[in-house]
C-alpha cells in the first residue's frame, strides 16, 4: 500500500498545526464560529446533534493494521471506545471534543491519515472497490491510479471552491462494487481491441435529492491521459456548474441541463489543451506508486482442499460463514473475507475498539497486514489463506464479527440519520435494527437470497437508499417520522434508480411494510435463484403496490 | 389548516462539548430542556437569540426551538428532532444526555 513521501508527511503535520492554531483562536475568542466554521469542515470536523463529528480519510478503502489499530487507540482516548464506517469508505468518530480534536489529528498523522477534505465543495476522498488487488475478475488494481488522483486532487489550488462537492469512484473490475455510476466520476477500467487496459469515464451520476445514473462520457482513455482529462472534466464543470442553486450545483445537473455530447465536446476540446500544457507526474512518479501497490508475497504452498472441505462440513456455522462472506480471490489459494459490521439489532459500520483490534490482528497475522473499508459498511480481508479461514472464523466468531450475512437482507446501508445527523429528517439506524431483528433467523435470509436494503434518513442520500433493491427514506412529514420506500434500485454494472413505491409509512409500519414486500416476493419467485431484483425487473412493482397497500389497490 | 405557532426557546451546542444547550431565564445555559426560558412573543425571542449569538466564546449553532408546557408545567419539545436532542442517540441508551438520568 502507498506510503507517505516526506512532502505528504509535511503537508499533513503542517495542516495539523495550521489546524491546532486555529482551534486555539477560536477558544480564545479571536475567531467567530462563522469564520471557524468553514476550517474545521475543511479539516473534517463537523458539528452534529449531539456532539461534534469527526471524519477521517480512509483513502480507497485501505488500511494496514497499524493504522486500524490507531483507530482503536483514538476511539478509546478521545471518543466512546467505538468507531462509525461510512458509505464514503471513511470512519466518523461521533463524540470528539473540540480542544482534543488537533491531538487526533496528529495521531492520525502518526499513521499517514487525515481528515483533510472529508468536507467542503473540493474533491472528497477518492472511492474504490474493496476487493481491488485481490478479485478474481479484474483487469488490474484501481487504486494506483486512485493513489494519483488523490495525489492530484490533494490541496488542488483551482479545484477547493468548486460549484459543491466532488467525489470519484473507481472499479477494476467489470462488476461494479464500487457504485461508480453514481458517483460525479466515475472510472472504469477496460480493455480496448488491441488488450490495452485503460478507462472508461462516465460524468453526472448521483443520488441525493436529483438522482441519475452516470452517463459515458468517454469509452477508453488511455491511462497516460488520465490526469489531463479529469482536469478538464474539473474546469467545465467548475466554469459551467451552477453556483447559483446548491441543489442544483452538483455536475450531475449540468450534464441533464447541457447534455452528454455538448458537454463532451467541451470537455475534449479543454483536454486539448490540457494534453499540452498538463504537466504529466514522469514515468518514474507512476511507477513508484504503482510499486507500492504489488500484491504481498502470496504463501504460495498448496492448499489441502479435501482437509478443509472436511473441516467446513463438519461445522455448519462455519459452512454458512464460508458460504456467504467469502469472495473469490485471483490466487486460488487465497480468499476474500468480509467481516460484517452488521449483527443482528446492532449499528450498521459501527466497530468497538476491541474489534478493531482483533480486525487488525487478523491481518496481521493471517492477511498480509491489509484491511478495507467496503462502501457497504463492512471491513475485509483482502488476503487470507483459504486453509486459515476456519481459525479466522473462530477469533471472529468468539469478537462478535462472524455474522454470517454478506449480501443479505441484514447486510444493510444505514446513514447515521436522526441519532447523529444534523441534517436528517428522520432515524435511520433504529430501522435497521428493527429490521434486521424482525429477520434475526439467518436460514430465513439466505433462503430470502440476495437482498440490499439501503435506508437514509434524509434526501441527501447517504445511505444510497436510490440504488437499494429496496430503498427507504425517513422523512419528516408535518412533524412525524415518514419512511419512503423505493423498489427496484440497482448500485452495479446494471445500475438503476429505484421507483417510488406509493405514499411513505410511520416508524411503526416500516418494517411490517418491508415484511410484505419480501412475503409478496417468496410467493412469485420461481425458485431460489430467482433473485428479488430479477423478479422486480421481470414483473415490476405493481405486485409489491398491491402488498404494500392492500386497501388502496382494493378500492381502486 | 394554519400552522400552529408555538413558543420558542434557544438552543444551541456547547462551543468546548459540542453537546446541546438551553438558555434560562438568567441568560445562562443549562443542559437540561425543561430549565429553558420559554418565550411567547416574537420580539423577545429574536432578542434573546440574539443575546445568545453574541455569546460566541462558549457556544456554537444558537437558534429558535418550538416548545410547549408539558405535564409538569416546564418546558418540553413539539418536534421530534426537538425530543431527541434531549435525549442523545436511540442506538446507543448510555451515550447522550439519556446516560445522565
Ligand atoms: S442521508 Fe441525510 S441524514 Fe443521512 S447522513 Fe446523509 S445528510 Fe445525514
Amino acid at each position: 500500500m502507498y506510503n507517505y513521501n516526506q512532502f505528504d508527511h509535511d503537508f499533513v503535520r503542517n495542516r495539523v498545526k495550521e489546524f491546532r492554531g486555529q482551534v486555539e483562536r477560536r477558544l480564545d475568542g479571536s475567531l467567530t464560529e462563522d469564520e471557524f466554521k468553514p476550517l474545521r469542515l475543511m479539516n473534517g470536523l463537523y458539528l452534529q446533534l449531539h456532539a461534534y463529528m469527526l471524519r477521517v480519510a480512509i483513502p480507497y478503502g485501505t488500511l494496514n493494521s497499524r493504522q486500524m489499530k490507531q483507530l482503536a487507540m483514538i476511539s478509546e482516548k478521545w471518543d466512546k471506545g467505538y468507531g462509525h464506517f461510512t458509505t464514503r469508505q471513511n470512519i466518523q468518530y461521533n463524540w470528539p471534543k473540540l480542544k482534543d480534536t488537533p491531538d487526533i489529528l496528529d495521531a492520525l498523522a502518526d499513521v499517514e491519515m487525515h481528515a483533510i477534505q472529508t468536507s467542503g465543495n473540493c474533491v472528497r476522498n477518492v472511492t474504490a472497490d474493496h476487493f481491488a488487488g485481490a478479485a478474481a475478475d479484474e483487469i488490474e488494481d484501481p487504486r494506483p491510479t486512485a493513489e494519483l488522483l488523490r495525489q492530484w486532487s490533494m490541496d488542488h489550488p483551482e479545484f477547493q471552491f468548486l460549484p459543491r462537492k466532488f467525489k470519484i469512484a473507481m472499479t477494476g473490475s467489470p462488476n461494479d462494487r464500487a457504485v461508480t455510476k453514481a458517483h460525479d466520476i466515475g472510472i472504469r477500467m477496460v480493455r480496448n481491441d488491441k488488450g490495452e487496459p485503460g478507462y472508461e469515464i462516465l460524468i453526472g451520476g448521483g443520488l441525493g435529492r436529483t438522482p441519475m445514473i452516470g452517463k459515458v462520457v468517454r469509452e477508453f482513455l488511455p491511462k497516460a491521459d488520465l490526469l489531463p482529462y479529469v482536469e478538464a472534466i474539473l474546469q467545465v464543470y467548475n466554469l459551467n456548474g451552477r453556483r447559483d442553486n446548491k441543489y442544483k450545483a452538483r455536475i450531475k445537473i449540468l450534464v441533464h441541463e447541457t447534455g452528454i455530447d455538448t458537454l463532451r465536446e467541451w470537455i475534449e476540446e479543454v483536454f486539448e489543451t490540457q494534453k499540452i500544457h498538463h504537466q504529466t507526474p514522469p514515468a518514474e512518479m507512476i511507477e513508484a506508486i504503482e510499486a507500492q501497490f504489488q500484491p504481498p508475497k502470496f504463501d504460495n504452498a498448496k492448499v489441502d482442499e479435501d482437509k478443509l472441505s472436511k473441516i467446513i462440513a463438519a461445522d455448519p456455522l462455519l459452512r454458512s460463514f464460508v458460504e456467504t462472506n467469502i469472495s473469490e480471490h485471483f490466487d486460488s489459494n487465497h480468499a476474500i473475507v468480509t467481516i460484517s459490521l452488521k449483527p443482528i439489532g446492532g449499528t450498521p459500520g459501527d466497530a468497538t475498539a476491541k474489534q478493531m483490534r482483533i480486525m487488525a490482528g487478523l491481518a496481521e497475522a493471517y492477511g498480509y497486514d491489509e484491511l478495507r473499508v467496503s462502501h457497504e459498511q463492512n471491513i475485509i480481508l483482502p488476503h487470507v489463506r483459504r486453509d486459515d479461514l476456519p481459525e479466522i472464523y473462530k477469533v471472529l466468531k468468539d469478537a462478535g464479527l462472524a455474522t454470517a450475512n454478506v449480501g443479505l437482507l441484514s447486510d444493510m446501508i444505514a446513514c447515521p440519520g436522526m441519532d447523529y445527523c444534523a441534517l436528517a429528517t428522520a432515524r435511520s439506524i433504529p430501522v435497521a435494527q428493527e429490521l434486521s431483528i424482525a429477520f434475526e433467523d439467518l436460514k430465513l435470509q439466505q433462503d430470502i437470497g440476495p437482498l440490499k436494503i439501503k435506508i437514509s434518513g434524509c434526501i441527501n442520500a447517504c445511505g444510497h437508499h436510490h440504488v437499494g433493491h429496496i430503498g427507504i427514506l425517513g422523512l419528516d412529514k408535518a412533524g412525524v417520522e415518514s419512511y419512503q420506500i423505493t423498489l427496484g434500485g440497482d448500485g452495479t454494472q446494471t445500475a438503476s434508480i429505484g421507483e417510488r413505491a406509493g405514499p411513505g409509512f410511520s416508524y411503526e409500519e416500516i418494517v411490517p411494510a418491508v415484511s410484505r414486500i419480501i412475503d409478496c416476493y417468496m410467493n412469485i419467485r420461481e425458485g431460489k435463484n430467482d433473485t428479488f431484483l430479477d423478479v422486480y425487473r421481470r414483473v415490476g412493482a405493481d405486485p409489491f403496490k398491491e402488498a404494500l397497500y392492500p386497501e388502496e389497490t382494493a378500492t381502486a | 389548516m394554519a400552522r400552529v405557532v408555538y413558543p420558542k426557546i434557544v438552543t444551541a451546542n456547547h462551543l468546548l462539548e459540542g453537546d446541546v444547550i438551553y438558555m434560562t431565564a438568567s441568560g445562562d445555559w443549562s443542559r437540561k430542556h425543561e430549565d429553558a426560558k420559554l418565550y411567547e412573543d416574537r420580539h423577545e425571542a429574536e432578542d434573546a437569540l440574539k443575546f445568545a449569538q453574541e455569546q460566541a466564546h462558549m457556544l456554537a449553532g444558537a437558534y429558535l426551538a418550538d416548545a410547549q408546557i408539558g405535564k409538569n408545567g416546564k418546558p418540553e419539545p413539539v418536534h421530534f428532532r426537538e425530543a431527541f436532542r434531549t435525549r442523545g442517540p436511540s442506538n446507543y441508551p448510555n451515550h447522550g444526555k439519556q446516560a445522565e438520568v
